[in-house]
């Protein structure tokens, strides 16, 4: 097999729009293993980023050693990309075996009575003296939907706390927040197999080529077979994506929404507006034409510093293409109008109709491989089912479904939000606080912070993960638990698709399941329902699947109709499935009625320049009544721009290579050596001025921060400064970008900004060597005659 | 008469609210959503200043004797803690309240002395301030339970 490092995309199987992609099965088996020594190959999905490919593990003694496609899986044909195929082997190495507990300031092995004694010590005398609101639960987008909803039901229907969610606030809130102002609710209309039919398609702060390799793989081959679609890429950065695109637009970071505004004011000034669509479908238009009436692209090219005629002709390409698929990510989510710009995205798609028919869809990434189910089962942003908790028929239907008080539930305001919790954690309100399966001490904007406020005395801090982290080392207690494919879960991918992961092996040492940790802290805290039942009403995992199922019925993200076996058989199948769709719905709104229903939206909206909430009064008033809502808001400069002290424009961001703080990936040698340590990137232009040149040793320092390493002189545009954020090991904590980032949010989402950050660069020293990036990425060097790292 | 009087008031009322954001967004530094925001909302008060100063000057010959205790106070310094700041919000609610109803009020003069600039500064103000009510009342009520129930 190719080395993959390398050819990352693997090999082109290029077809035509309306045809099927064709399939490919991608394998790795460790070095010395042959097919005939694999004793099984038990099914799942890979859970190192959103697309959920469908795999299956190889098993032979007992441990895990390869890994192939599911040729007959809808999301993936059977390919994989680097990080899926070597990054499993990451948790082989250095794992937490038994829980460990702080002595004398010091983190010792313990066992699990001892472990969970003192977890639940703490937790219940809190309870006792200050209430419910005294606790947090920080969770991640890479658990199981049976661990978030049994922790959901823990949390919001025995404890009764508001105070639960996920790193998917960092990742993936503002595709949440932009569905439910557009729709109603959460729930990706669109389906992979658009990519299939589209003649157009625009990524929007979207770097697939590294971020969803296989997803990239499928739109390289309509891009390389007859009839390709047109491609307009949206990023400061010249990605992969962008080297292949009709039109390119090369933003200043932070300026999105200015794009975006004008993108629609261009849709509209031109007349590529279908009127019956919008007029039978939408609500807002006239408000909607009103807002971006100024927003002219010489307007905006001013702003966003790209030619006004490359935005022109990026609305063209939008007005004059049949079937347009658009996906939008990190680049529009990590900003500060993050919500706007994103619904700005829907609204496109809304003025032209191109929505719920084959090739016409849109696609609102998820970073995170199970980002979706921290939204839809009630660790995130909203209650289980994406119910409401401004509605007070949700809430009660969740109690009759956890046989609760309604009065338990929180539903006075929305979930907090996880900048909320730590402040909240800081100031000591927030006295016990859970993480689980994260690492906010690397990934949450301004570490300094983030390390005093996990550190300090205020709050007893629980970590359960399957190695040691920044964060660990901060924690009171650490719970050692199980990783994919040491238990059995499902979860669901970027286009609504559900996939089993069977347990193959079991977990190393003492390291138990997340779902069986919080059982046990809900018994031992001796959590009960109404009639004096268990809280939550089951243990195993197929039985939290079959609640989950019954939480879900009559809600847009139907459940109901999926079963175990069915998932085994046949791989990954997208919601809503159940009695009307027993195969699984291919794409939502089909029929242009949205989730707007009073009684049945997620949310009544938001005011998107200042965040307020639309109250349930104002909302009925609007009779919106199943249509989508256009809005939007003006453009506002970014939180801090560039000035004379700091005068670059930071930005974060990921490499192929690496899953988030590399827990994984660095522990896989063949994602290790082709990324090893960190770098930055500059552009010619700046490194010029700036007398740096390749490989040379740099300190980058906002005011918040300073981190130095080697300068990639690469085609990032010029004034903009990129790094990777996966690099942020305890003792080299100066090379953590989110050591120089912000802290403020979107409005809506609550979503961080990672993508503006004012910052100035000096030379510290020249370097020996180019610096340790990749060549064959968005990092590839201008000096075209330097390698790979580790090559 | 005392369209000129309320014209005053309200461009009184939006500088001591821009300068009581900017006190609350300094002083609240801490709140990173309380400090970007009450900072947005100072220009947003500071350019409603600007915007009513030409109108204003047509009707300053007409200007009339002010009642006493015309304009309002507004907040000089903040208030420490988790209560502080939930008091502080309140106190700018008042003080937005005040000025979202003269807002209203002026608007109805507008309409009946079918002065076409002072409708339309009106339309491109008021709506900022209505919005920022309601962002303050969002923000209050979010945060009220943790506030009143579990901080020190
Ligand atoms: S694209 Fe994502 S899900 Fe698929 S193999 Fe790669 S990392 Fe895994």
């Amino acid at each position: 097999m190719n080395d993959r490092v390398v050819e990352i995309w693997g090999e082109r199987t290029p077809y035509a729009s309306g045809d099927a992609w064709p399939d490919r099965v991608d394998q790795f088996l460790v070095d010395g293993v042959a097919e005939s020594d694999v004793e099984s190959w038990v099914r799942g999905a890979c859970l190192l980023c959103s697309n959920g490919c469908g795999v299956e593990v190889a098993v032979a003694g007992g441990r895990i050693v390869g890994i192939r496609g599911r040729a007959e899986d809808r999301v993936n044909h059977g390919r994989m990309g680097p990080k899926g195929l070597y990054g499993w082997q990451g948790q082989q190495h250095d794992r937490l075996t038994a829980p460990l507990i702080r002595q004398g300031g010091r983190l010792v092995e313990t066992d699990w009575e001892t472990a969970m004694s003192a977890v639940v010590e703490r937790s219940r005398n809190l309870l006792d003296t200050k209430g419910p609101l005294s606790h947090g639960f920080f969770t991640s987008g890479q658990l199981m939907i049976e661990e978030f909803y049994t922790l959901a039901t823990i949390g919001k229907g025995g404890i009764g706390t508001p105070h639960m969610d996920g790193n998917t606030r960092l990742c993936t809130a503002t595709a949440a927040t932009a569905f439910g102002e557009s729709f109603g609710c959460d729930g990706q209309p669109g389906s992979y197999t658009d990519v299939d039919d589209c003649d157009a398609l625009f990524l929007f702060g979207h770097n697939v080529a590294e971020t969803q390799t296989v997803l990239w793989a499928r739109m390289l081959d309509r891009l390389d077979g007859p009839n390709p679609p047109r491609l307009v890429c949206v990023d400061p950065r010249r990605t992969k994506v962008a080297e292949r695109a009709t039109v390119h637009l090369p933003i200043r970071n932070g300026t999105n929404l200015a794009l975006m505004n004008a993108l629609v004011h261009q849709l509209i000034a031109v007349g590529y507006v279908d009127r019956e669509y919008v007029a039978a479908h939408t609500v807002g238009y006239d408000e909607l034409a009103a807002a971006t009436a100024d927003a002219t692209p010489e307007w905006a090219a001013e702003i966003c510093g790209v030619p006004a005629a490359d935005i022109v002709a990026a609305a063209d390409v939008f007005g004059t293409s049949d079937r347009v698929v658009s996906t939008c990510s990190m680049g529009f989510y990590q900003s500060h109008q993050a919500t706007a710009a994103a619904c700005q995205v829907n609204n496109l798609h809304l003025l032209r109709g191109m929505l719920g028919r084959p090739g016409a869809g849109i696609l609102q990434m998820n970073g995170q491989p199970s980002a979706e189910n921290n939204r839809e089962a009630g660790c995130g942003p909203a209650l289980p089912g994406f119910r409401n908790w401004g509605n007070a028929e949700h809430v009660e239907e969740l109690a009759r479904l956890w046989n609760v008080d309604p009065l338990v539930i929180p539903h006075w305001s929305p979930p907090t939000d996880a900048n909320a919790m730590f402040r909240y954690a800081e100031q000591g309100s927030i006295g016990f606080l859970w993480i689980a399966g994260t690492n906010p001490a690397v990934s949450m904007p301004n570490l300094n912070r983030i390390r005093r406020i996990l550190s300090g005395n205020q709050c007893f801090v629980v970590v359960s993960d399957a190695y040691r982290t920044e964060t660990t080392e901060l924690a009171d207690v650490v719970l050692p638990v199980a990783l994919w494919a040491e238990k059995t879960g499902t979860f669901t991918n970027v286009d609504r698709t559900v996939h089993l992961q069977e347990k193959a092996i079991e977990p190393p040492g003492q390291a138990r399941s997340d779902l069986d940790v919080w059982i046990d802290y809900a018994r031992r805290l001796g959590l009960a329902d109404r009639d004096g039942g268990p809280l939550p009403a089951w243990d195993t995992p197929e039985a939290a699947f079959e609640a989950w199922k019954a939480a879900t019925v009559g809600r847009p993200c139907d459940y109901s109709g999926l079963s175990y076996q069915q998932l085994h058989d046949v791989g990954g199948i997208q919601w809503p499935c159940n009695d009307t769709a027993p195969a699984g719905t291919e794409r939502l709104y089909t029929d242009g009625v949205f989730v707007t229903d009073r009684a049945r939206c997620e949310t009544y909206g938001h005011d998107l320049a200042t965040g307020a909430g639309v109250s349930a009064e104002q909302y009925s008033a609007r009779r919106i009544d199943g249509r989508a809502i256009l809005k939007t808001t003006g453009y506002q400069p970014a939180y801090e721009v560039p000035d004379e002290q700091f005068p670059l424009r930071f930005t974060t961001g990921r490499t192929v290579f690496h899953w988030h703080t590399r827990t994984k990936t660095k522990r896989a040698r063949q994602l290790q050596d082709a990324a090893p340590s960190m770098w930055v990137e500059l552009s010619t232009q700046d490194a010029a001025r700036l007398g740096v040149g390749e490989g040379d040793i740099v300190r980058v320092t906002s005011r918040r921060g300073a981190i130095q390493a080697p300068a990639r002189i690469s085609h990032v545009r010029e004034g903009t400064v990129f790094a990777p954020w996966h690099y942020g090991d305890s003792g080299f904590v100066e090379t953590a970008a989110n050591d120089l980032t912000i802290t403020a949010w979107d409005p809506i989402s609550k979503q961080p900004e990672f993508k503006v950050a004012a910052v100035n660069v000096q030379l510290i020293r020249h370097g020996d060597g180019p610096a340790p990036a990749p060549t064959n990425t968005a990092s590839a060097p201008v000096d075209a005659t330097i390698t790979n790292p580790g090559r | 008469m005392h369209l000129c009087t309320y014209l005053i008031l309200l461009a009184a009322a939006e500088q001591t609210l821009a300068d009581s954001y900017v006190t609350v967004s300094q002083g609240h530094a801490d709140e990173a959503d309380v400090h970007y925001t009450c900072a947005d909302f100072a220009r947003q008060a500071t350019a409603h200043v600007e915007a009513l100063a030409p109108v204003t000057a047509r009707y300053t010959d007409r200007r009339e004797p002010e009642p006493e205790r015309l304009r309002p106070d507004g907040l000089t310094t903040t208030r420490g803690g988790p209560v502080g700041l939930l008091r502080d919000l309140q106190d700018l609610y008042q003080l937005v309240s005040l000025v979202d109803i003269t807002w209203a009020l002026v608007g109805q003069a507008a309409a009946g002395a079918r002065d076409r600039e002072l409708i339309d500064t009106v339309a491109g103000c008021h709506g900022q301030t209505t919005a920022q009510h309601a962002w303050l009342r969002s923000r209050m009520r979010a945060a009220a339970p943790q506030t009143l129930l579990v901080a020190t």
